[in-house]
């Protein structure tokens, strides 16, 4: 019990560290330099709103009690009658609410208001994000995802990911396309920065995944041998999804588009850590390495589909998080071992179509309550303060418009007068790529 | 007086400054540049987006000197840097009418 305290104390660091600065660095150096500030700040921005608000009512909604969709916000608000010695807990579900909000963010590159995220981060988190995670971690007999479908999610497949993608899919939807989306080309960056990110994702995804393990009540040796196994089998298999959605990724890239890429490389490890998320627990190394791998393949296809279907989902939240948090769900009911933590036999291992069916049953939900709520909050937002940046401000970077910043100073020859550097530098390097694009082929 | 410009590939700049500093070139003025020619771009793919990269970097040097040495300079130029590759550059030579050294006032073949 001690050791698993301890560990937790550094699992939950390891899950803010993911947010501050893992995913800013993976999304910043992905989107364009006149507007990676803001992209990294809608990351710092959402961990502080999330977190004081999670502290007031959304440790409450997911944890004070029984209930279909969430528990009483009221009942342990502001962390009322929670001991100290229980903070830990409430801090590790505070960084997933925190993470879940900010990978909205890279749909939106460029152009969503930064007083709309600002309101936006606050009532998602309260209306979609609070209620998914009661409805799937707190698995009371009520809640709806685990409780009541039965649905395996060991650390958040449905409540993270698919969660924050199908978010994002609707979010982009209301929103609109980058000004010149997909005529003018926007390529990434700075892809150090994303290869950096995406390695400290990976780091922090251990305290994510391994971290997720439910202290159930046992005593002593009982836990102690429990924990021991099943932060074994968390811990590999996060390792070798991760490792075999790299070569997925690269595969599919080398075979269609004759390179193996660094930024899929990146990508891959995103997409495998993404997939295993929900699985760690209920999966072999053997199940693992097959999810980690089909969730690379896939969503190094699946990222082009914005290029068919016209939405300009800007950093491929779509692609990566809800079609690999699909994937990772999804293939529980065909990996999934009774030995593992759900103790349930997938289509693999004997158990017929019984878990397969439930799985799809806790995606089917979560899809559906978040994708409507998000409409609802984002509709209201777009008809009250607005959700678009002015035209002008977004072509002249919003980093510019909503922050007064620019993130880099490479042209101080010609920077007089400081900020204009950034339009400078921005507008040369789109004026570099266009003058014999015919638009970006998918 | 003749002006001499050329614009070249990058990894013969090297070569091109040595072999001028031979013949007696004292100074040019050197910048980084882009465009394209015959040879145009190259592709990038960024997670399977092909993006069509018009433009390729390039070396610009220009000089002024004596009319006497301006197709010297051009030859040295052209065998320097040729790599007989498509994409080797371009050289071309115009007319300076008045050249002035800021330091001194001294003009023309006295400020060369």
């Amino acid at each position: 019990m001690d050791g698993y305290y301890a560990f937790m104390l550094v699992a939950t660091a390891l899950v803010l560290m993911m947010t501050v600065p893992a995913l800013a660095l993976f999304y910043g150096g992905m989107s364009r330099s006149k507007s990676v500030l803001n992209m990294m700040m809608m990351s710092y921005v959402a961990a502080a709103i999330v977190g004081i608000l999670y502290v007031a009512v959304g440790w409450s909604m997911g944890w004070s009690g029984d209930g279909t969709l969430f528990a009483n916000p009221l009942d342990l608000f502001w962390l009322d009658g929670v001991a100290t010695g229980d903070y830990i807990y409430v801090m590790f579900q505070m960084t997933f609410a925190i993470i879940t909000v900010a990978l909205i963010s890279g749909a939106v590159e460029s152009r969503l208001k930064f007083s709309a995220w600002v309101l936006f981060v606050p009532v998602w988190a309260l209306l979609v994000y609070f209620p998914l995670a009661h409805m799937v971690f707190s698995c009371t007999e009520a809640s709806l995802i685990c409780g009541r479908i039965g649905a395996q999610d060991y650390a958040g497949g449905t409540a993270v990911h698919i969660n924050a993608g199908i978010a994002a899919l609707v979010l982009v939807l209301l929103l609109g396309k980058r000004v010149g989306w997909p005529k003018e080309q926007m390529r990434p960056h700075n892809l150090t920065l994303t290869m950096l990110g995406a390695g400290l994702l990976w780091f922090g995804w251990y305290g994510f995944n391994v971290g997720s393990i439910v202290f159930a009540g046992e005593e002593g040796e009982a836990f102690t041998a429990r924990f021991i196994s099943e932060t074994g089998r968390t811990f590999g298999n996060t390792t070798l999804a991760a490792f075999a959605a790299i070569l997925g990724w690269l595969a599919i890239e080398r075979l269609v588009h004759k390179k193996a890429t660094s930024l899929g490389a990146a990508s891959g490890i995103v997409a495998g850590l993404v997939a295993i998320t929900p699985a760690a627990g209920a999966v072999d190394l053997e199940g693992a390495v097959a999810i980690g791998f089909v969730a690379g393949a896939v969503c190094a296809w699946a990222v082009g589909l914005k290029y068919k279907l016209g939405f300009d989902d800007s950093l491929d939240v779509v692609g990566v998080h809800l079609v690999g948090g699909v994937i990772g769900t999804v293939l529980i009911g065909v990996f999934s071992t009774s030995e593992g933590a759900g103790g349930v036999d997938g289509l693999l291992y004997g158990g017929g179509l019984g878990s397969l069916g439930d799985q799809t049953l806790g995606v089917l939900v979560a899809v559906a309550y978040s994708g409507v709520l998000t409409a609802v909050i984002a509709l209201a937002i777009k008809y009250t303060i607005g959700l678009r940046l002015d035209e002008e401000d977004e072509v002249n970077g919003i980093d510019l418009a909503a922050h007064g910043e620019s993130a880099y100073d490479l042209h101080s020859g010609s920077s007089g007068s400081g900020s204009s550097s950034g339009i400078l530098a921005a507008s040369t390097s789109s004026t570099a790529v266009t003058s014999r694009n015919e638009g970006v082929k998918a | 007086m003749k002006l001499v410009t050329a614009v070249i590939k990058p990894h013969k700049w090297e070569d091109v400054r040595e072999a001028l500093e031979t013949f007696g070139v004292t100074g040019m003025t050197v910048s980084e540049v882009s465009g394209y020619g015959r040879q145009k771009g190259h592709t990038e793919v960024y997670r399977g987006a092909e993006y069509d990269i018009a433009l390729v970097p390039k070396i610009r040097l220009e000089i002024v000197i004596d009319d006497a040495d301006a197709q010297d300079v051009v030859g040295i130029i052209v065998k320097t840097a040729q790599t007989g590759r498509i994409g080797d550059g371009k050289v071309w030579v115009t007319p300076v009418e008045t050249v002035v050294r800021v330091r001194t006032g001294d003009t023309d073949e006295a400020a060369i």
